[in-house]
C-alpha cells in the first residue's frame, strides 16, 4: 500500500529525515517509536503533505501513485488520514459542517453522489456509537474548548467518518488518561480491516498494549535503525532508548 | 504541481466579480456637474411638489459651505464634483402598469443578478423594489401589501403621493445639515425606497431594495425612508452591485429609520458594489449615512451589514435610543481584499432610560487592504440604567493588510454599564492544513474558517440572504491565501 524509498526531507535548511525506507501492506499495523526529535512527527507531516517541509530526495508511492506530487487534500481524498498530535481549533465552524464538507469532498473526488443531510446525520450517529464519542462534542465547533482527551477522541471519530485506507496516528496517546486511551485504541481496532493499514507513532509501550502492532520500527536521527516484531516494544520499555543512541551515535 | 497552481490562480482571478457586466440600454442623463439648475431639473423631472425643491436648494446652499471629512482612516483621491452626472435614468416609459412594459434589457439585467421582477417567479415572501442608476424600475407585490395598509414604493412616488409623511419624516433622523455626503444627497437624491408600516401591522414578507449602478460617470444618490408605526414590525433587505469600470464612481446614500412605540425594524444589507480590480483601479466610493431612531418607548432597531464590495467604504449605521426601554443592535462583517479600504462601524446614542445596545463587528482583511472599525457609544445624562456591549474582532489574512479599531466611549451617567471587547487573529497555516488533511481544498478551507468567524453576524440575516452572503464572503477572499 505504502512504499517509502530513501526519503530525505528538511525544514529551514535543517535535515530531519535522512533516508527513510518503509513498506506497509494492507492489513498491517506498524508502530514507529523513537526518542524525541528523531523525526517521527516530521515523517507523518511529510506523508500528509505539509508544505513547510522540503523534500530533498526519495520516493513515496501510495497504491502505486506518486504521493509527493499531490496536494494534501488529494492525498486525504485518496485515503490517507493523519491523526494530529495537537488537533487544531477552528472557532465558529461546526463539527457537522466540517465533517459534511470533508466527506462530500471525498465523494466528489470519486464521482459519487453527495450525501443528503439526513443520510449524513445517520452516518454520523453510527460512527459516534462505534467510537464511543460523546454526542455533545459533535454539536460544537471543531475542537474549540475541547479537553486534550476530547480532541484525540475527535480525531478517531473523524477517522471513522472518512474511512481512510492508511491512518497515521501521531502520538495519539499523549495527554490521555487510561480510560480515554482505551476508548481511542478500541476505536482504532474496530476500524481495522484487511484492506486498511495503520501507522502508530508513539513514545511509549503503553498504547501498544491496546493497539497491537505487527511490526515495530525505531526511528533515530532521521533513519529507521531497527525493525522487529512486537517484542521490541517491551525491550524498549525496559531498556529505554539509550542503547539505541549509543549503538547508532555517529 | 505548477500546472495545478496556475489553474488555481487563473480560476481565482477570473472569478473576481461576477456582477461586473454592463447593460446596453440608452440612458437619459442630464448635464454633468452640480448647480442650482441641475437640482431644479431633477426636481422637475420627478414632478415634485415645491416643498421638496425648496428643501433640496437649502441643502445645496449649505453643502457649498462644507468640506469633505478627513478624519476617517482612508486615503480618498480628490473627487471632482463637476465631472459627475448627478441624474441618469434608463430610458423607458415613465409609468409602468405591468411587467410587460419594462424594457426586456432591464428585465434581463435583474434576472441575471438573480432578482427576477416577475412576481410569479419571485422567491415567496420577498417584495422587491429594483433601482437602476437614478430611478426605480419596478416594485413587486405592491398591491398585496397595500391591502394591509403597507406602503412600499419608490421614494419619487412617495413624495408625490404621500407628501404628509414625507414632510413629517424626511430629514427627521438625518437632517440636511448632517454631513458633507448626506447634505449632498439631500440636494440631489434621485430615488430609493419608501416604506410605511401602519399601527399594529406585522409586515408578512421581507421587503427588499436592489440597487444597481449602470450608466458611466454617474453618481448614485439614493434615499430610503422606513417608518414603523406603533406596534408594527418590518424586515428590510438591501443589495447592491455595479459594473466593472476603470474609473471610480460615487455612491452617497442616506437611509433613515423611524421606529415608533413598540415597533421593530430589522435592516439588513449585503453590499457588493464593484471593489475595483486587483491593482486597485476603479471601484465604487461608498459614502453612506444610515441612521435610525427609536423614537418612543420599547422600540427596537437592528442593523445587519455584510460589506464586501466598494473601493472605499465610509459607513456608520447608527441608532438614537430616545424612547425608554428601547434597544438597538449592530451586526457587521466587513471584508477588504486587494486595495480596498473600509472605515465602518456604528454610533449608539443612549438618551432614554433602560436603553440597551449591542455591537458585534467582524473585520476581515486580506491583500493590501485597510479595514477599520470606528464606533461611538454615547450615554447621555438622563439615560439611567443604560447598557452597551461591544465586541470588535479582526481577522487578518496575510501580512500586508491592516486592521484598526477606533472605539469612542462617552458616558455621562454613572449607572451605565458599557463593555468593550476586541480581538485580533490570523487564519493559521495550521488551520488550513488541518482542513486540507481532511480533504478540503485551501480555498474552501478559507471559506469555512471565515464563515465560522462571521457566523454570529451571518445568522442574523434572513435565510436566503445568509446563504448568498456566505458565498460572497468566500468569493471576495479568493486568491488571498496560498
Amino acid at each position: 500500500m505504502l512504499s517509502i524509498k530513501n526519503l530525505k526531507a528538511s525544514i529551514n535548511g535543517k535535515q530531519i529525515l535522512k533516508g527513510i525506507n518503509l513498506e506497509v501492506k494492507a492489513g498491517e499495523v506498524h508502530a514507529i517509536m523513537g526518542p524525541n526529535g528523531s523525526g517521527k512527527s516530521t515523517l507523518a507531516s511529510v506523508l500528509a503533505g505539509r508544505e513547510i517541509y522540503e523534500i530533498n530526495s526519495g520516493e513515496v508511492l501510495f497504491e502505486g501513485k506518486n504521493l509527493l506530487q499531490m496536494q494534501p487534500e488529494e492525498r486525504a481524498r485518496l485515503g490517507i488520514f493523519l491523526g494530529f498530535q495537537y488537533p487544531i481549533e477552528i472557532p465558529g465552524v461546526s463539527m457537522v459542517n466540517f465533517m459534511k464538507t470533508a466527506v462530500n469532498e471525498k465523494r466528489k473526488y470519486f464521482n459519487l453522489p453527495l450525501l443528503s443531510s439526513s443520510d449524513f446525520l445517520k452516518l454520523m450517529r453510527e460512527k459516534k456509537e462505534l467510537v464511543e464519542i460523546d454526542s455533545q462534542l459533535t454539536n460544537r465547533s471543531v475542537n474549540e474548548g475541547f479537553s486534550g482527551g476530547e480532541k484525540k477522541k475527535n480525531e478517531i471519530f473523524q477517522m471513522a467518518m472518512l474511512e481512510p485506507k492508511l491512518s497515521i496516528l501521531d502520538e495519539t496517546d499523549s495527554g490521555l488518561d487510561i480510560d480515554a486511551l482505551r476508548i481511542v485504541a478500541n476505536g482504532v481496532n474496530k476500524l481495522k480491516t484487511p484492506e486498511t493499514a495503520t501507522i502508530v507513532i508513539t513514545h511509549y509501550q503503553r498504547l501498544l498494549d491496546y493497539i497491537v502492532p505487527d511490526i515495530i520500527h525505531v526511528l533515530y536521527n532521521g533513519q529507521i535503525v531497527k525493525t522487529a516484531g512486537k517484542e521490541l516494544a517491551l525491550e524498549l520499555e525496559e531498556k529505554g532508548y539509550d542503547w539505541i543512541k549509543k549503538e547508532f551515535a555517529n | 504541481m505548477n500546472n495545478e497552481n496556475d489553474k488555481i490562480i487563473s480560476d481565482v482571478t477570473e472569478n473576481e466579480y461576477k456582477y461586473g457586466f454592463v447593460t446596453n440600454i440608452e440612458s437619459d442623463s442630464i448635464e454633468k456637474g452640480l448647480n442650482e439648475n441641475v437640482i431644479k431639473t431633477i426636481s422637475q423631472r420627478k414632478n415634485e411638489p415645491s416643498f421638496m425643491l425648496e428643501w433640496r436648494l437649502k441643502a445645496y446652499e449649505h453643502w457649498k459651505t462644507m468640506k469633505m471629512p478627513t478624519w476617517a482612516h482612508l486615503k480618498i483621491p480628490e473627487i471632482n464634483f463637476s465631472e459627475i452626472i448627478f441624474y441618469s435614468t434608463p430610458k423607458q416609459s415613465a409609468k409602468l402598469n405591468s411587467l410587460d412594459e419594462i424594457d426586456p434589457e432591464l428585465k434581463a439585467t435583474f434576472d441575471k443578478l438573480g432578482i427576477p421582477l416577475d412576481e410569479q417567479k419571485k422567491l415567496s415572501g420577498v417584495a422587491v423594489d429594483a433601482v437602476m442608476d437614478s430611478a426605480s424600475i419596478k416594485t413587486t407585490f405592491k398591491e398585496n401589501l397595500a391591502e394591509l395598509g403597507i406602503i412600499f414604493c419608490s421614494m419619487s412616488e412617495a413624495i408625490r403621493e404621500h407628501p404628509d409623511l414625507i414632510k413629517k419624516y424626511l430629514g427627521s433622523v438625518v437632517p440636511y445639515t448632517d454631513n458633507f455626503f448626506a447634505t449632498l444627497n439631500c440636494a440631489v437624491f434621485s430615488d430609493g425606497s419608501f416604506v410605511y408600516i401602519p399601527k399594529g401591522v406585522r409586515c408578512p414578507m421581507e421587503l427588499s431594495t436592489y440597487f444597481r449602478i449602470n450608466a458611466e460617470n454617474t453618481g448614485q444618490f439614493e434615499r430610503t425612508l422606513i417608518i414603523a408605526d406603533e406596534g408594527s414590525y418590518v424586515s428590510y433587505l438591501e443589495g447592491c452591485t455595479a459594473p466593472k469600470r476603470d474609473n471610480n464612481q460615487l455612491h452617497a446614500a442616506v437611509v433613515e429609520l423611524v421606529a415608533l412605540k413598540d415597533a421593530e425594524i430589522k435592516y439588513s444589507t449585503v453590499q457588493n458594489w464593484y471593489p475595483g480590480d486587483k491593482n486597485g483601479n476603479g471601484g465604487i466610493f461608498n459614502f453612506v449615512t444610515k441612521r435610525g431612531i427609536c423614537k418612543d418607548d420599547n422600540a427596537k432597531i437592528s442593523w445587519t451589514q455584510v460589506e464586501t464590495g466598494s473601493a472605499i467604504t465610509w459607513k456608520y449605521p447608527s441608532c438614537i435610543l430616545k424612547g425608554n426601554n428601547s434597544s438597538a443592535e449592530f451586526y457587521s462583517v466587513a471584508v477588504t481584499n486587494n486595495y480596498q479600504q473600509a472605515d465602518t462601524g456604528t454610533k449608539m446614542i443612549h438618551i432614554g432610560k433602560n436603553t440597551k445596545s449591542r455591537i458585534v463587528s467582524k473585520g476581515i482583511s486580506a491583500g493590501m487592504s485597510e479595514n477599520s472599525y470606528r464606533g461611538l457609544v454615547k450615554i447621555l445624562k438622563n439615560a439611567e440604567n443604560a447598557r452597551n456591549h461591544s465586541q470588535c474582532d479582526s481577522l487578518l489574512l496575510g501580512s500586508n493588510c491592516g486592521a484598526h479599531t477606533f472605539p469612542y466611549i462617552e458616558v455621562d451617567n454613572k449607572e451605565a454599564i458599557v463593555e468593550h471587547e476586541a480581538t485580533t487573529s490570523r487564519i493559521g497555516e495550521d488551520q488550513i492544513f488541518y482542513c486540507n488533511q481532511r480533504g478540503i481544498s485551501t480555498e474552501d478551507a478559507v471559506g469555512l474558517i471565515v464563515n465560522g468567524y462571521a457566523r454570529e453576524v451571518l445568522k442574523q440575516l434572513p435565510m436566503e440572504f445568509a446563504v448568498e452572503a456566505q458565498k460572497l464572503l468566500q468569493i471576495s477572499l479568493e486568491g488571498s491565501v496560498g
